[in-house]
């Protein structure tokens, strides 16, 4: 396939390629003997670091913690979703005193980590770790959420708005009856790729305190001793967090395969949204820009 | 706002500990996400595939885990590093991939035609990709590049929490001292991080509508 950067290779690139690709390879074998050879020097896979992963009940506890961070993401999920449709509706609205106070507060909460909100959440508010966790996530994806969200609509054909005021629609139920349901459709990819990074960042109730799997696993790996199982535990952990966000991200990218949103739109929500990057995870690429991305 | 009198020091030292982690990882995590952005449109397909893995790999971790594997597994298994350090080459390997994701869709996003007119000119690989691919690419780039330069500003805060002093560790350490103050304490320091991310943001828009002009 040709390429921006390189035409379909010839013969003599295909062997370049070929010589390339060995060395890499070469060189990739070496790092990995390496790498387990060290490991192995540090006894890393001696049966004594493992053994407790056959106690059923370690497995049940882990299971546990996962469920606290499934819990977590999926309230804050939610509760994202819902508060982001609320954003983009009050920030398109038409009144100044609604619009400006809302674009102030999407401003804030979008500026700064997840992280400080949840830590004054839970001392300001004295909520539980929790809480403080859901609603920090719910807060910060909320707004980002809105931000696709209001993208969506501010990229929908004109029209669609003139012929609901035409039929006698108020300005607030073409919003709510033309205009969401269609935003809130094509956007569905890149909300569904904000809820994999919200699943992410419910990792830091770890330093809030919070006993969801990070912290479980730490604490079990403290128990056991974490000279012999600490490295077993965060290995196993780290496979739970790749099998279950993996899991997410092709969802994720199905989505995007079926939505009937046109790229227009999703580009505009990707600028949006655009510090966060995994947006490209679900094949929403940087198409070549003629248009321009309204931002309103 | 007594905090502001007697602890103003703490503050600052703790938001310019935050600007230099900053600073460092992106000197570090920009060079790396060039060269994995380099791999990942090479036309090699094992740079491709060695690329694509570590991308995928780290893009799925949370950045709480990686922060974990340096500041207490690593060190377990022998190198003792100091905390700031590792909490730089947590930031750096995390960040990396989405530069790096960033770039290549920026390049990516160069019509082809482009190139081929520069090859059927008789242009080389390295002047196709000097002067007509690259001027092209990096007008969108930039905008990316710097909203990844946003997320990474706020994750910083998540070393406070691996025993390094930045502006999070800071403003905890100040709502223990002063705890009827919090509100005020919590407003000076989101004041503080907007100081860095919204200019941000605002440049990053304006950059991306004159490149939307441009084109």
């Amino acid at each position: 396939m040709t390429s921006v950067l390189y035409d379909v290779p010839g013969p003599k690139a295909r062997r370049r390629s070929l010589i390339a690709s060995l060395l890499t390879g070469l060189g990739l074998a070496g790092a990995l003997a390496w790498v387990i050879v060290t490991l192995a020097g540090q006894g890393l896979f001696e049966y004594e670091r493992w053994d407790i992963f056959q106690d059923p009940l370690v497995w049940a506890e882990l299971g546990r913690a996962l469920v606290v961070t499934l819990q977590v993401a999926a309230t804050a999920s939610v509760l994202a979703v819902l508060l982001g449709s609320v954003f983009a509706v009050l920030r398109l609205s038409a009144t100044s005193a609604v619009r400006v106070p809302v674009t102030v507060v999407i401003e804030f909460l979008r500026g700064m980590p997840v992280l400080l909100m949840m830590f004054f959440i839970l001392i300001l508010f004295a909520t539980s770790q929790y809480w403080a966790v859901v609603l920090g996530l719910a807060l910060y994806n909320g707004a980002i959420i809105g931000e696709a969200l209001r993208s969506g609509i501010v990229a929908l054909p004109r029209g669609q708005r003139e012929a609901g005021l035409a039929l006698g629609l108020t300005p607030l139920a073409a919003r709510l009856l033309i205009e969401f349901p269609q935003a809130f459709r094509a956007m569905t990819p890149i909300i569904v790729a904000q809820l994999v990074v919200l699943l992410k960042d419910s990792s830091l109730g770890y330093i809030v305190g919070l006993e969801e799997l990070v912290r479980r696993q730490r604490t079990l790996g403290e128990f056991f001793g974490f000279s012999q199982y600490g490295f077993s535990f965060f290995v196993i952990t780290l496979g739970v967090f790749l099998v279950v966000n993996l899991t997410l991200s092709w969802l994720a990218r199905r989505l995007a395969s079926r939505s009937p949103g046109g790229r227009g739109t999703r580009r505009a929500a990707r600028a949006a949204i655009g510090e966060n990057a995994d947006t490209t995870a679900i094949g929403v690429e940087a198409a070549p820009r003629k248009g321009g991305a309204p931002r309103g | 706002m007594q905090f502001l009198f007697e602890s103003g020091d703490v503050l600052l030292a703790g938001f310019l500990a935050t600007l230099r982690m900053l600073a460092l990882t992106v000197l570090f995590a920009l060079p790396l996400g060039i060269v994995l952005a380099g791999m990942r449109i090479s036309p090699v397909p094992s740079l491709r595939w060695v690329a694509t893995g570590f991308t995928e790999l780290l893009r799925n971790t949370p950045l709480t885990l990686v922060f974990f594997l340096l500041v207490f597994v690593i060190p377990r298994l022998g190198p003792i590093i100091p905390f700031p350090v590792s909490a730089i080459i947590a930031l750096t390997l995390y960040t990396a991939p989405f530069y790096a994701e960033a770039i290549r869709s920026g390049v990516n996003s160069v019509p082809v035609g482009q190139a081929e007119a520069a090859r059927s000119v008789g242009l080389t690989f390295s002047q196709t990709a000097a002067h007509v691919i690259i001027p092209q690419a990096v007008r969108s780039v930039v905008p990316p590049l710097i909203n990844v330069t946003i997320a990474l500003t706020k994750n910083t805060s998540v070393a406070g929490g691996f025993f390094v002093f930045e502006l999070f560790a800071s403003s905890k350490r100040l709502a223990n001292n002063y705890a009827n103050e919090t509100i005020a304490i919590f407003l000076v320091v989101a004041a503080c991080y907007l100081l860095v991310t919204i200019p941000l943001g605002r440049f990053a828009d304006r950059l991306e509508k004159k490149v939307a002009v441009l084109r």
